[in-house]
This record gives structure tokens, C-alpha cells and sequence, in this order.
């Protein structure tokens, strides 16, 4: 089967804690870290990286653009 | 060849505006200066040279328009009187902390408050200590004749580019709606943004290119250690305007015993008095300041040791006479004679009043 | 058939970027506090302005209020306006520029209560700009007093007891009262705090700038945005007070278009 698959980079330094990406994933993939960051934030880390579909909706309602979103489409075989 | 055209001083200034090639005006009607808008408005400069004329909703409402297209790098100006000034005031300190460079018309009536609608220059304070908020100075000349009027406004985008500040035109009601004779500049055209840039910088926010940062107007700062260094550069600013652009005229001060010292309408009066005084055998001269900030302080310094007195003649209960005091530096008298609430002073009563204050003390 | 299962690290290789900031916006801290809407709707607009490919010829108006430093975040030319003048400002610029793209970003305390009248005026003169209104119903900088937008029974540190409509008059609908100017192109409200909410908000600011463009008038997009440290709740909080208690009096949608 080919199953669409998406990744995060999260800038952990900009990040505010503000949980509003944890709230929004559709398929649980982040978390807030339990270490805080320079600015003293817990930030937000994709725990369940693997399920992540590459949807931006985390990207959408960060207020501090923290992600950049990856996604990888297999070729589909027959 | 300039030809002589008889003209309201509100008018001239107008005609004089769309010929120095300013690209807007942003007013609001308020006598007794409206005929600067509806002088505008009648001519279409839009058709002769492309400038903008636009009536706001209020006084706050213009000099905020101003202050969007001055930052632009605009030439870009605005009048009103006495009461919309205390309303275009906190514009006009954003646009001093911004250094935006604009011409603001002042054509004074009697206050405070409503006041009267009849001349008055009461307004000196305003215009030359503050009027708004915080540490700033605005360039201020003031016209005595409908000639000036139309002449300053040129002289004044001069200033006000060349040192990226606001300058202001300080006339009152009588300059404003009295007719004379004048000599109107040649028509000159509006500056490009290319020729904008190469005569001032690349400051005004005209869009980002690729090839510069992004252009910022702001009067805020929040970092405290960054704020004094651009109030200090203010300041830096000032001390050369002082230095460069202080102007002012003599009339028979040579050999004058006592010296008037008068701007804008009163000055028009005491060169009458000169002449009556004279009669008499009162040798008294005239010194009239054309930049009420930067006050023409030297000169009067300079007299101080040679005169026996001055008298400052004011539409207003004593405001100019302060900054006299500050140059004189007690080294002569100095009285003020004032009439307010829009009332001219005849020359006979600035006489008599010289008399009483000055030389019947002496 | 199966596939080897990709790592994380390898769909980052191999995988395209479906998002990353705009290059609009500046590589500095934000200002704003946590979860605020500030930086999405920032987000979007300088999106918009990228994607129409028109930042050499936008000039922004920032206002006074929380985003009084918008101009620090958004990489274009800005002014910043005394508080509640931006539509005036943006006046005078449109005005000598008119084949330039500007806008306003104001707030409700800058835009509904002391700029009443230069958004009413400008709005009713149609001038050719875009206005972005965020209504979070309270004065977020100053510390959380009441504004124009404050619902009714709504705390603030100026109506502790909730407001009291009888004394302190009720919210004010502006983005309503402006839809009926004829000046007014395109009036609509949308909101950032979900993300099928951000697309909508988006395509409407696109729409409004794709207006000024065809010189229709004013577009004016409000969006109904939170104040978690005003309204004295955490941001996913918020997020929910917002969508149960504001949509009600401000509803979403095209007003006017």
C-alpha cells in the first residue's frame, strides 16, 4: 500500500509552548517537551513522528511559524 | 517675466504651493484660513501638475494624511488655524519623531479656546516650544506681507528636506485675508521619486527593493538606551538649524535708541511706528524675526549692549518677549506691549505705549 | 507489497516542502504572547502579499496596540500610525501612490474606538486600501482593559464586574456599520484559531487585495482573534472561549462582497 507520509522540523527556539499544534494534529504526533527552551518555554516536539500525514494544520495555527512541513508521496505500484 | 497680480496672503500661499510642485494638500476648512482649500480646490492642480487636494474629516484626519504621504518622501503640506493646530499637534510630533519632512500653515486667530475668529499671534508658544509632546522643534517662519506668504512655502519644503523635519508657516488672520500685491514664483515641477531619492536619500518608504533593507517611519522605540541616541541626534539637528537657517530683518536699527522687536502683522505695525516716532525725534528701529524658531537670538545679544530698551509688540499677552529676555541676558530692559481676542494695536497706542514703559522709566 | 517504513529523517530528505515560513517574514522573536492570533494573521497577509508577488510595491500601516511593532515582523516598507490615524496614514499614501498596494493591521481599541472616525471616513470615501481589523475584545498592550468589541458581562480590568451595557454601551459591530458605506468593496469576518479557519481568512485577504488591484474600494476583513493573557486563560483555552462565546455576537462571514 502506499500511504502518505509527512514530517516536521520544529524551531524549538521560536516555539512559546502555547500547545495550540498539540490541540490541532489530527493524528497526535506532538507533544510539549518536558525541558523548556533559551526562553524558558516548554516546547513542542513531534513524539509520534510516524504518524505524521504532512497535513500543515500544525503549521497553520502556529502563531510563531515554528514548522516547516515535509511530505513524501510513494510512487504507486501496481 | 514675473508679473504683479493683486492677491489674498491665503491665496497666494496656495498659488505658491501648487508652483513650488508640491504633490499634496490635507486640510480641513477653519476660519479665517479656508480659502486655501477652496483656492485649491477651484484650480484643479491635479490637471496643471498632478498635485493632490483632499478634504478630510477633521484636522486629526489631515495631518495623519500628511504624515502618510510626507514618509512617502512627498512634498506634501496642510494649513489651518489656531484651534485645528492643537488638534493637528500630536500629528505633528509623530512627524517630528519621525522626521518627516511637511509644511504646516498656521494662520492665527485670537484663543484660547474657540476664541474669536479675528487675527491673533498667540500661538507662539505652540509653535515654537512644543504645541505636542515631547523634546522637538519645528522650523517656523513667520510671513508679514502677502508676498512671504507666497514665498515661504517654497522655502519652507526647502528646510523642512533638507532637514528632514517638519517646518511650519506661522501667519495670522489679517496676513491671511488681506490683499496685496505679489510676484508668483515660476511654475516648477513635481519631483520624481528617482530625483527624490538622489536629492535626499533613500529614507521614504516608496516600496522595498531588492537592492535595500526595508524603510521604517516610526517615532517608536521602546529600548530606552535607543531612544535617547535618536533624541540626542534630534537635538544634534536642531543645534544646526540654529547654526544655519536663523533669519531675520533690521529695520533702521543702526542708530536706534530703542528697538522693537515684532513678527508677522505687529511688525507691519511698527514700521509705522518707526516712522511716528521718528517724527518726534525717537530714534527707533525694528527688529522683525522671520525664523521665530530659530529665534534670532545674536542679534538682539548684540544690541542688548547698545540700546536702551525693547519692546516686544505681540498679538498675544507675552509670549515672544520671553525668548527677547533670554538673549537680552538683562543687559537692557525689556517690555512687551500685546493687544488680544483678535484686537489690532493702532500704531499711535504702541508709541505711547513705548513711551510710558520704556522711556518715561528711564 | 509493502514498502521499507521511511524514518522521519528520511521523508525530510526525500520528500518535498509542502510549508515553510514565508520569506516575508523576519527571522525575529515575535512579540506576542503565546498562542496569540497576532502571528497567524500576520502570517497569512504577508503570505498573500508573497504570493501576488507584490512586496516592491506594498506599504504597510502599523497601529497602536499589541502589533504597534508589526513593522519589525513583516520584511516590506511600513509606517507606524498614532493610535487609531492608520486609515488617515494609509490615506496619504494611497493618495501620491496609487498604483501602490497598502493596508492598515489595527486592532479594535485603535480602529472601533479611537479611530472611529478615520475608518468610518475612509471607508466611506472608498479608498482603495485593505483593512485588517483583529477583534479580540479587549486592549491586549495596555493590559487587558475594556474595548469596543468587550461583550456584554465580558471582564476586563476596567469592567471587573463584567460589562454593564446599561453604563458602559454595548459592542460595537463596526466591521457591520462600515458593509453598508457604498465606499465599502468587500466586508467580511473571519477568524485565525482553527485551521480551516486560517484558508478561509486567507482567501479573504487575497480577495481584498485582489480588489485594490482592480481599484474596487475599500476591503475591510476582520478576524475575531483571542487575548489569552487578557482574558486570563491559557491558550488552547482561549482558543475554545473564543469559538463559544464571540462567534455568537460576531459572526463569521462575508458581510458585504
Amino acid at each position: 500500500m502506499s500511504k502518505v507520509r509527512g514530517a516536521v522540523v520544529i524551531d524549538t527556539e521560536a516555539c512559546k509552548g502555547c500547545n495550540l499544534c498539540v490541540v490541532a494534529c489530527p493524528t497526535d504526533v506532538l507533544k510539549l517537551h518536558e525541558h523548556v527552551n533559551l526562553k524558558g518555554y516548554n516546547p513542542a516536539y513531534p513524539a509520534n513522528h510516524d504518524a505524521c500525514t504532512g497535513c500543515k494544520i500544525c503549521a497553520l495555527v502556529c502563531p510563531d511559524m515554528c514548522f516547516t512541513v515535509y511530505q513524501y508521496k510513494p510512487e504507486k505500484s501496481a | 517675466m514675473k508679473e504683479a497680480i493683486l492677491m489674498k496672503g491665503n491665496e497666494a500661499m496656495a498659488e505658491a504651493a501648487i508652483r513650488a510642485g508640491a504633490d499634496a494638500y490635507f486640510g480641513y476648512p477653519i476660519t479665517p484660513q479656508s480659502e486655501v482649500i477652496e483656492y485649491l480646490m477651484h484650480e484643479e492642480p491635479q490637471k496643471r501638475t498632478g498635485m493632490v487636494v483632499l478634504q478630510a474629516e477633521s484636522e486629526l484626519a489631515a495631518i495623519n494624511m500628511v504624515y502618510g504621504a510626507g514618509a512617502c518622501g512627498k512634498r506634501v503640506m496642510t494649513s489651518s488655524s489656531s484651534p485645528g493646530i492643537s488638534l493637528k499637534s500630536e500629528g505633528i510630533s509623530y512627524m517630528a519623531g519621525s522626521e518627516i519632512p511637511c509644511l504646516i500653515v498656521n494662520v492665527m486667530r485670537g484663543g484660547p479656546g474657540l476664541g474669536t475668529i479675528q487675527p491673533g499671534q498667540s500661538d507662539y508658544f505652540q509653535a515654537t516650544k512644543g504645541g505636542g509632546h515631547g523634546d522637538y522643534r519645528l522650523i517656523v517662519l513667520a510671513p508679514s506681507t502677502v508676498q512671504e506668504m507666497a514665498d515661504f512655502v517654497d522655502l519652507s519644503f526647502k528646510l523642512a528636506f533638507k532637514y528632514r523635519n517638519p517646518a511650519m508657516i506661522l501667519s495670522d488672520g489679517a496676513i491671511g485675508q488681506m490683499m496685496e500685491k505679489v510676484y508668483l514664483p515660476e511654475q516648477k515641477e513635481r519631483l520624481s521619486n528617482e530625483k527624490i531619492i538622489e536629492l535626499y536619500g533613500d529614507w521614504a518608504t516608496t516600496g522595498k527593493t531588492a537592492n535595500r533593507e526595508r524603510n521604517i517611519i516610526t517615532s517608536l522605540d521602546l529600548k530606552p538606551e535607543r531612544q535617547e541616541i535618536h533624541n540626542i541626534h534630534l537635538q544634534e539637528k536642531y543645534k544646526m538649524i540654529e547654526e544655519n537657517e536663523t533669519r531675520y530683518e533690521e529695520i533702521r536699527c543702526e542708530d536706534a535708541e530703542y528697538i522693537m522687536v515684532a513678527f508677522g502683522t505687529s511688525a507691519r505695525l511698527c514700521q509705522k511706528v518707526i516712522q511716528l516716532g521718528r517724527e518726534k525725534g525717537l530714534k527707533l528701529g525694528l527688529l522683525r524675526p522671520i525664523t521665530l524658531w530659530p529665534f534670532p537670538k545674536k542679534p538682539i545679544t548684540d544690541y542688548a549692549e547698545k540700546v536702551k530698551g525693547f519692546l516686544s509688540v505681540e498679538m498675544n499677552a507675552g509670549q515672544m518677549v520671553e525668548d527677547i529676555l533670554l538673549a537680552v541676558e538683562g543687559k537692557a530692559p525689556v517690555e512687551h506691549y500685546g493687544r488680544m481676542g483678535g484686537m489690532i494695536a493702532s500704531p499711535s497706542e504702541i508709541l505711547q505705549a513705548l513711551e510710558e514703559k520704556l522711556i518715561s522709566n528711564n | 507489497m509493502t514498502t521499507s517504513v521511511l524514518t522521519p529523517e528520511e521523508i525530510i530528505k526525500k520528500g518535498k516542502v509542502v510549508f515553510k515560513k514565508t520569506k516575508l517574514i523576519n527571522d525575529v522573536p515575535l512579540s506576542y504572547c503565546p498562542g496569540c492570533g497576532h502571528g497567524v494573521a500576520h502570517r497569512i497577509l504577508m503570505e498573500v502579499v508573497e504570493e501576488m508577488g507584490i512586496w516592491e510595491d506594498t506599504i504597510g500601516v502599523a497601529p497602536v496596540g499589541c502589533s504597534v511593532l508589526a513593522y519589525d515582523f513583516m520584511n516590506i516598507d511600513m509606517q507606524q500610525a498614532a493610535h487609531g490615524r492608520a486609515p488617515a496614514v494609509a490615506t496619504g499614501i494611497k493618495r501620491v501612490y496609487p498604483e501602490k498596494y497598502v493596508f492598515t493591521y489595527q486592532g479594535d481599541g485603535d480602529l472601533a474606538a479611537i479611530g472611529t472616525a478615520e475608518t468610518i471616513h475612509a471607508c466611506n470615501r472608498g479608498e482603495n486600501i485593505v483593512i485588517i481589523f483583529i477583534n479580540n475584545g479587549i486592549y491586549g498592550m495596555t493590559g487587558g482593559q475594556m474595548a469596543p468589541t468587550t461583550l456584554e458581562g465580558m471582564r476586563s480590568s476596567t469592567s471587573p464586574y463584567g460589562r454593564m451595557v446599561q453604563t458602559m454601551g454595548y459592542p460595537i459591530k463596526i466591521t457591520e456599520m462600515v458593509a453598508m458605506l457604498p465606499g465599502v468593496a468587500y466586508a467580511t469576518r473571519q477568524a485565525v484559531h482553527e485551521a480551516k479557519y486560517v484558508r478561509k481568512a486567507k482567501n479573504a485577504i487575497k480577495k481584498a487585495f485582489e480588489n485594490q488591484r482592480d481599484k474596487k474600494g475599500t476591503s475591510i476583513i476582520e478576524i475575531v482573534s483571542n487575548c489569552n493573557s487578557g482574558w486570563k486563560l491559557s491558550p488552547v483555552e482561549a482558543n475554545k472561549w473564543l469559538d463559544e462565546n464571540m462567534l455568537d455576537y460576531f459572526p463569521l462571514g462575508d458581510i458585504k462582497k
